[in-house]
């Protein structure tokens, strides 16, 4: 269960933001931000080298005492960020693939809505409720 | 969703039978209206409708650029249906494509510009089109062509030099198509097409370093 979900685009500029309603909202935009730095670190370190083997999850960029950041890109260079509380032990490997898979085909198909112009912030009701099932339900 | 995975099991791969033929009948009627709505055919007025059709393709392009999956090695067949439990519904597929195989282990394949451009031969054309691009030239300087003998939105129009006036404007789309998916791929391209002999075109595509 995540707890801050964002989309990311190119230019790295996000393209959607959300993280569970606390008092201090800004803490996890500035983690994707600082997260976007080491996306690009991974995805250049790889560049060279192992090009074959360059996966589109690249796992888990950093951790800080409370939370856990995860990253993703796509083959045109859109990230997905994911920042997972640490204290949520039980969430696997396998289950943050699943989800990127799941933000990734939701992101494709916000793509193909002729409705939708690239680079503009996802309003999609089908990706929020998607998000949604994806967060950490808070009363 | 039990409904859409059985409609997914129509034929090798779910192919839709009827999907080829109706894009080439949306594409005639869009050529078709752009062109009717512009009486005093002046230089200008084709321009804009030619423009109007390449930002189409475009914006189609670039749907597809992040639809489809990333290139196959040429070792394994890329149309086996293969079972994968985070696989899209069938019918948020668009119409004409198939539905996509999946690799073991998602994987970034695009190495440099030419495994793209080969991407945009096999495997893009290969779902708008369902056919290979006939061949791809490269100066290796940033000029691509690519050529295809039997373009299946010229081939029902004539086979030979009549008729060739109208067929620019049937390709604008298509270069759009390829320019778009071209730039959701990260490459900035200017993308034009000639026809020597219908249905015989060549697409040529020039990458614009920034």
């Amino acid at each position: 269960m995540a707890v801050c979900v964002a989309v990311i685009a190119k230019e790295n500029y996000p393209l959607y933001i959300r993280s569970v309603p606390t008092e201090n909202e800004l803490k996890f935009h500035y983690m994707v931000h600082t997260s976007l730095d080491v996306v690009d670190e991974k995805i250049s370190a790889m560049g060279k080298a192992l090009v074959d083997q360059r996966e589109l999850y690249l796992g888990l960029l950093y951790p800080t005492e409370d939370y856990k950041v995860y990253g993703y890109v796509t083959n045109s260079r859109v990230k997905f960020v994911m920042v997972v509380d640490s204290s949520n032990t039980a969430l696997r490997d396998n289950e943050i693939r699943s989800m990127f898979r799941k933000l990734h085909s939701s992101y494709t198909d916000v793509m193909c809505n002729p409705f939708y112009n690239p680079g503009d912030r996802i309003q999609s009701r089908a990706f929020d409720s998607m998000v949604t099932s994806m967060m950490i339900q808070v009363c | 969703m039990r409904a859409r995975s059985a409609g997914r099991s129509l034929g090798a791969g779910g192919r839709r039978m009827a999907d080829a033929v109706l894009f080439e009948f949306l594409h005639t009627e869009m050529v078709a209206e752009l062109w009717a709505h512009d009486p005093d055919s002046g230089p200008g007025g084709q321009n804009m409708s030619l423009s109007v059709l390449e930002g189409m393709g475009f914006r189609v392009g670039q749907a597809l650029g992040e639809r489809n999956p990333a290139w196959l090695p040429p070792s394994s067949s890329p149309w086996a249906p293969q079972a994968w439990p985070g696989d899209p519904p069938a019918s948020a597929w668009p119409k004409c494509l198939p539905l996509p195989p999946r690799l073991s282990r998602e994987t970034l394949a695009y190495r440099e510009e030419l495994d793209i451009l080969k991407f945009l031969c096999k495997d893009l054309w290969m779902a708008v089109f369902q056919k290979q691009m006939d061949s791809l030239r490269t100066n290796h300087q940033g000029t691509y062509v690519l050529q295809d003998n039997s373009f299946p939105l010229l081939i029902r129009m004539a086979s030979g030099l009549q008729y060739l006036e109208e067929a620019p404007k049937f390709l604008a789309f298509t270069c759009g198509l390829l320019r778009g998916t071209l730039c959701t791929l990260g490459v900035k391209s200017l993308v034009t097409a000639s026809v020597a002999a219908l249905p015989a075109c060549k697409f040529q595509v020039v990458i614009q370093k920034s």
